[in-house]
């Protein structure tokens, strides 16, 4: 158990801060990194439930990180679906925030896909 | 033979300490570029030279030299991009 | 002892990269903090005995994800108002919240049991068949197949999402806008000179991962770059997201995938059960046309929808 003692911690912390990330930064950009920093503790907690499962002669369990490796791509797949809604969100409106109370936010005269 | 190894692990992480240095006490971007890359490649040089007696064979050895290798060319290419961007930010095309 | 030495500083440096990245002040700061989060969660990773995952985060989780959020965000740009912060009553029941996540997360990690349940040995007892050294690559290939097939899916799927996010009059053009060359510049120098290397580390990742760490995730992911490489030195154009090759390539594996799996009703009674004796040529089939579909969905997602108008 003290093995894994600090990166579970650091881990947990991890977790924290993405959580807070997320619901304290009004950028969404800001929310997004946020939300990969949330995911990047969330999978260290696997690793180390997976490395607790050490057995059979293996250093680790290897089903926890099969898991993550999944998790992995499915979180680029949504970072990068997240992202492009927000260069649409841009594009269309001007805004950088999902706020409705946005400061004087105005929107560009044309689209900027127009003007490329 | 591991002694060797030891020693040039430290030296190549005292050139990565100093490297760091540089980047934290110069005050232009374009110096704090030039120390960090050339510290870090030096550094990354050292370590590998370090690490190859430990190498279990031939074909590891030249694995470890083709991470330095393509760390090396990407390193210096960072570098370059940096410094032409902040010579792009400092004389404006006109 | 030499844990303590190694792992309580990469563990501070972990969180202490974390909270970097949510206190930077610019964004490309921020982007910088994360990045060298998954650079340090990838030194965690190998601490963890875990080196396929570890090749994972490093280049989807830290590289890829943030060479997609910086180019989103030089397109944005900072916006013409930085936006306002939430009020300080919301920012501090965030906090409080947040602390208590991460606190009753460690709480919860310290109280699973020991000794840990694993399930090691049963992923071992059916490793014979498959015929495969690496114990990750089985459970993905074999044990967990499903999980697998549904993650390619979810690739296709993602891509065709990203597809639609065109406007109406973009649709089969090719994406993103269009790079301007620098001929002997230092970028489109490395373009030129790392994709050749690249090619063959990729294949070799994806090639390997059957008997040691590696796999077709970390070299799909690797090919996937040697192709941005020359996209964003102005090198190559992207090819238009009509072109029949292009969504073939991404096609290919979630049909192989799928092709084996019904093949299995047939020849072994069950879908995705493979024939005794055919499991490793099964596995490789399968696992050649995902490298290519991972690195083709990859590349697209990086990419981006279709903006660019007609070329002359």
């Amino acid at each position: 158990m003290t093995g894994i003692t600090p990166f579970a911690l650091g881990a947990a912390g991890l977790v924290g801060l993405g959580l807070y990330g997320m619901l304290a930064q009004s950028s969404v950009l800001r929310k997004v990194i946020a939300f990969n920093l949330l995911g990047v503790g969330v999978f260290l907690v696997f690793g180390v439930v997976a490395r607790r499962g050490a057995a059979a002669g293996l250093p680790a369990d290897p089903v926890p990180q099969a898991m993550v490796i999944t998790g992995l791509v499915v979180a680029f797949a949504a970072t990068a679906l997240a992202l492009v809604l927000t260069l649409r969100l841009h594009q269309t409106t001007g805004a950088v925030t999902l706020a409705e109370d946005a400061p004087a936010e105005t929107p560009p005269a044309k689209p900027a896909t127009d003007a490329a | 033979m591991s002694l060797f190894g030891a020693a040039c692990v430290l030296a190549g992480a005292f050139f990565f300490i100093a490297g760091t240095v540089g980047l934290l006490r110069f005050g232009d971007t374009l110096s704090r570029v030039h120390a960090l890359t050339k510290a870090d490649n030096l550094g990354l040089g050292l370590i590998v030279l370090g690490l190859l007696p430990f190498a279990g064979s031939l074909a590891e050895a030249i694995k470890l030299l083709l991470i330095w290798a393509l760390v090396l060319l990407g390193g210096t290419t960072a570098a370059q991009l940096v410094a032409s961007a902040v010579r792009r930010d400092q004389d404006p095309p006109q | 002892m030499t844990a303590w030495l190694l792992d309580l500083p990469l563990a501070l440096g972990l969180f202490g990269a974390g909270a970097a990245t949510l206190a930077a002040r610019s964004l490309f700061g921020a982007v910088l903090g994360f990045i060298s989060t998954g650079l340090i969660a990838t030194l965690v990773w190998v601490r963890l005995e875990a080196p396929d995952v570890a090749l994972t985060e490093a280049v989807i989780g830290a590289a890829a994800t943030s060479v997609i959020i910086l180019y989103v965000a030089s397109r944005i740009g900072a916006g013409p108002v930085p936006p306002a912060p939430p009020a300080i009553a919301l920012r501090l029941l965030a906090a409080i919240l947040s602390a208590l996540v991460a606190g009753l997360l460690a709480f919860a990690i310290f109280s699973l049991p020991a000794p840990a349940p694993s399930l090691a040995g049963a992923v071992l007892e059916m490793i014979g068949p498959t015929g495969l050294g690496n114990p990750v690559t089985a459970v993905l290939m074999a044990h967990r197949a499903l999980d697998t097939l549904l993650e390619s899916a979810v690739l296709v799927f993602a891509v065709f999402v990203i597809w639609s996010m065109a406007p109406e009059r973009r649709w089969g053009r090719a994406p993103g806008p269009a790079f301007v060359a620098e001929p002997h510049g230092p970028l489109a120098f490395l373009a030129r000179v790392l994709p050749p290397i690249g090619i063959v580390i990729g294949i070799y990742i994806a090639w390997v991962g059957a008997d040691a760490p590696g796999g077709k995730f970390q070299g799909g992911a690797v090919l996937a770059a040697m192709w941005v490489l020359p996209w964003i030195a102005g090198l190559t154009a992207p090819p238009r997201i009509s072109d029949m090759r292009l969504r073939l390539a991404i096609a290919a594996g979630p049909l192989v995938f799928l092709i084996v799996g019904l093949a299995g009703f047939a020849l072994a009674g069950g879908f995705l059960a493979y024939p005794p004796g055919l499991a490793k040529s099964l596995i490789l089939l399968i696992e050649t046309a995902m490298t290519l579909s991972v690195a083709a969905a990859l590349a697209c997602m990086i990419a981006g929808p279709p903006e660019r108008r007609a070329q002359p």
